[in-house]
């Protein structure tokens, strides 16, 4: 981390000065600056906001938005609400895994992908759905999956 | 920007909208293009693209408004365009599509035959919403206005009457009139448990402490459930109006909308509306002149399921983690900061200014004996139709299945339904006729929950369903109670060795006690629902789970563990997609039995993983792939090898 990040960490903090209850929405705003919350980060909102490491770690740590592990360049989303679920998305998830040689939750050594499985993005109409990068695919069939990925590597 | 001071600004601010032709109420051509989630996925933001740039080049884009609006349910037929005034609805939209429609639609008034919904049955084509089956038997008050509102201009919701109800309840109601009204409607809450919202309001309204809070529930964490989504995207200065009514009537001054960060849309849509909502003075101070002060913060929940709770999500709005507390006393008396606190659903809300300005006998008119109202429901999975829809409480699964969603596709049957998300069960095909409400489900074991319809075919494994909502629970429990936590291992270890053909004669007792002590012993309703989709499986689907305990077979072919798979040479034509794809390395090209045969695959059953990848890559056309389960389908034994390829019965494709 170097000072201009810092920096830009100081003016998200600053943006919810005076108000209660907002750890984790500053872990939010944080994280889609950087796209995960490294650890120095945490030891500075402990000391801007004088709130225990443990207690930002104990938060940061039970919501799955929250990524305390660098993320890869590309992040991969499989849904695994029930609609998908029957119409199939687990092997959508295999699939994709098997492919990225990586476990779900897991990046890549290279940094290029991270894959991770959700609960649901309510398209369920449109199962199995699968997110690349915020965009959202529906009706992914394993050829799908594997035209997407052949358009990412 | 008008800042409304009084109630006769608001209604001179709605004349000047209608007067000025607003294309809402005006004879103008104008369009509207879904911009939900779902269309978005599907390409709408190319459409909207095209009919920018078309419309600028032929120079009407003064003339033909164009608006990006919430989404109207029929997702499965996205994106979908609809031309006013004559509300000419298109679907499977493409930027391709739309010259033609500026063409021939909008200039020549003329219908274009292939953007039009036809019937899968008759063959008939729909024009207006109301000629669409999918549409035709829903009741929609409450999703009806997403096709003609922009959800980010506070505009279209005034012009078409919107806060009108908030006008009213400040106006020419007491609070007590309106918690009254309320309660006469018979609303009972949308987030699941069905209480009745107006007790709710009055105990919050009688418990003394101040500040009291208003809060909107709009995590939704419920797999396969995405009507507040569409409500908090679509239209969600409905959802704000009965906030403010609601705050009214229990003397808030301050609000809280908790929508999940998984909804991106929803959350800038709720965040616009809240901006615009104080631009016009319907937020903040003396609000519309009457002294009532009111206003409200977004908070954005970090995905965990649990957290739609109302005791986590409280504890989640103090910054803390999102975990549940004993509820010794209702939230309603002390709830946010130990503060008399009111949490609705959003539906619960969106339904409040209905009620108000149609009367809790209009509300009251619609539905069941105990439940009152419209529903609006997630139809998604086998079904051919999926999407919102919103019908009135008492119709039957089955007209919601085949009238609105025209019923199984792949000429499929259909083998029950699963209701109320994790915490409901799967009803089979047998009672495809009781009535959806509140009380009805809970007889079969399940519930309505948040309004879920999950259609299931003869591909769905019962066992596996269940296994896959404990899975998802154990992953959403909090891990605090140790009912909850240690109940969901337990259940889910047990189901584990029975989907793997490991289960044991006594499995499905254990299964039960377990599910008894979690349902009278955990803290949160998670837990104590937690066991509903096992029971109600082995209540509607014992020989299924005997099936897979007995004789290691899985009827519907599903469970990894307990399916073989082989390539029948007759029909594979060598592409190679299997062995390209298989990624335990276990297929290869047969030794052709005779000279200048063709070649084939196979598949080395004792490397095989049984993942089922080459099953699902195998070109549609081909099928070469077959499955097999049972205890004859052992890969060592060669009769059932020589059964699936010779294309004995037993087995299906
Ligand atoms: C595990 C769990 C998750 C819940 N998730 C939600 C949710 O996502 N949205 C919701 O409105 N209610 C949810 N509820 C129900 C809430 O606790 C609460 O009953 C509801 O928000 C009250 O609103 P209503 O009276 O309008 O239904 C959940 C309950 C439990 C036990």
């Amino acid at each position: 981390m170097d000072a201009a990040d810092l920096d830009k960490v100081d003016e998200i903090i600053d943006r919810y000065r005076g108000q209660e209850g907002i750890l984790i929405q500053l872990l939010l705003d944080l994280q889609s600056e950087l796209n995960w919350i490294p650890r120095e980060v945490i030891s500075h909102l402990s000391e801007r906001l004088r709130v225990p490491k443990s207690q930002i770690y104990r938060i940061a740590s039970f919501y799955k938005v929250i990524n305390l592990n660098p993320v890869g360049r590309h992040v991969i989303q499989v849904c695994m609400g029930t609609a998908c679920q029957v119409r199939g998305a687990h092997k959508v998830l295999d699939f994709t895994a098997s492919r990225l040689k990586i476990k779900p939750e897991e990046t890549t050594s290279d940094l290029a992908f991270s894959l991770k499985k959700v609960n649901c993005l309510g398209c369920c109409s449109m199962g199995p759905v699968m997110t690349v990068d915020e965009v959202y695919h529906g009706g992914v069939n394993l050829e799908g999956a594997e035209k997407i990925l052949k358009n990412l590597s | 920007m008008p800042r409304l001071t009084s109630v006769r600004d608001l209604q001179d601010m709605r004349r000047g909208l209608t007067s000025r032709g607003d294309p809402i109420e005006s004879g103008t051509p104008w369009v509207a293009v879904c911009a939900g989630t779902g269309c978005l996925a599907l390409g709408a933001r190319k459409v909207i693209d095209a009919f920018k740039e078309e419309l600028k080049k032929r120079g009407m884009a003064e003339a033909v408004q164009l608006k990006e609006t919430g989404c109207p349910g029929f997702c499965e037929k996205g994106p979908i365009v609809v031309v006013y005034p004559e509300g000419v609805h298109y679907v499977k939209v493409s930027p391709g599509d739309v010259p033609d429609i500026i063409e021939e639609t909008i200039i020549k008034r003329r219908l274009m035959d292939r953007l039009l919904y036809v019937d899968p049955v008759t063959g008939a084509r729909g024009v207006h919403e109301d000629e669409i089956p999918f549409y035709k038997h829903q009741t929609r008050h409450l999703i009806n206005d997403n096709i003609k509102i922009d959800p980010k201009n506070i505009s279209d919701y005034i012009a078409l009457g919107g806060y009108r109800a908030l006008a009213r309840a400040l106006s020419a109601m007491t609070p007590r009139d309106v918690i009254e009204e309320v309660k006469r409607s018979g609303l009972r809450g949308r987030g699941g448990g069905g209480f009745p919202t107006g007790l709710k309001w009055d105990s919050a309204r009688a418990a003394s402490g101040v500040p009291k809070y208003v809060i909107v529930n709009c995590d939704e964490g419920d797999p396969g459930a995405f009507m507040d989504r569409a409500l908090m995207e679509g239209n969600p200065h409905s959802v704000l109006e009965g906030l403010l009514i609601g705050a009214y009537a229990i003397g808030a001054r301050e609000g809280f909308i908790y929508v999940r960060a998984e909804y991106p849309l929803a959350v800038e849509n709720a965040r616009t509306s809240i901006v615009q909502a104080r631009e016009h003075g319907l937020l903040g101070e003396e609000i519309l002149g009457s002294g009532f002060d009111f206003d409200v913060r977004l908070h954005r929940g970090a995905g965990a399921f649990v957290s739609g709770e109302s005791t986590a999500l409280m504890n989640a709005l103090e910054g803390k983690v999102g975990e549940p507390k004993p509820k010794y006393v209702h939230t309603s008396e002390r709830g946010l900061w130990n503060r008399p606190s009111l949490l609705n659903n959003v539906e619960t809300w969106a339904n409040i200014p209905l009620i108000i300005n149609r009367g809790a006998g209009w509300f009251s008119s619609i539905g069941t004996d105990r439940s009152k109202g419209t529903k609006i429901f997630s139809l998604v999975g086998k079904v051919n139709n999926t999407g919102l829809v919103e019908v009135p409480m008492g119709m039957t699964l089955r007209e919601i299945i085949f009238d609105i969603g025209g019923g199984i596709p792949g000429g499929k049957k259909v083998k029950g339904v699963q209701t109320g998300g994790p915490s409901g069960g799967i009803i089979p095909e047998e009672h495809l006729d009781t009535l959806v409400d509140f009380d009805e489900l809970i007889s079969l074991g399940s519930m309505m929950g948040s309004g879920s319809i999950i259609v299931l075919d003869e591909d769905t494994c019962a066992v596996d369903l269940a296994r896959y909502f404990v899975d998802f629970l154990c992953d959403e429990s909090c891990g605090k109670c140790v009912p909850c936590r240690e109940g969901l291992r337990q259940m889910r270890d047990i189901l584990n060795e029975i989907v793997a053909g490991r289960g044991k004669a006594e499995d499905l007792k254990t299964l039960r006690e377990i599910a008894g002590l979690m349902t009278a012993a955990s803290l949160c309703a998670l837990g104590r629902t937690a066991a509903n989709p096992v029971l109600s499986t082995i209540r509607h689907f014992e020989e299924e789970y005997l099936a897979h305990i007995r004789e290691q077979r899985c009827p519907a072919l599903v469970c990894e563990r307990l399916v073989s798979y082989f390539i029948r040479p007759e029909l594979c034509i060598a592409c190679g997609r299997c062995r390209e794809n298989c990624p335990q390395g276990a297929i290869s090209e047969g030794e052709p039995i005779e000279e200048g045969k063709d070649p084939f695959m196979v598949i080395d059953q004792s490397r095989c993983s049984r993942c089922g990848i080459c099953y699902h890559v195998c070109p549609s056309k081909v099928r070469a792939v077959v499955r097999v389960s049972g205890k004859s389908s052992d890969p060592s034994h060669e009769t059932a090898i020589d059964k699936a390829l010779g294309g004995d019965s037993g087995w299906r494709r």
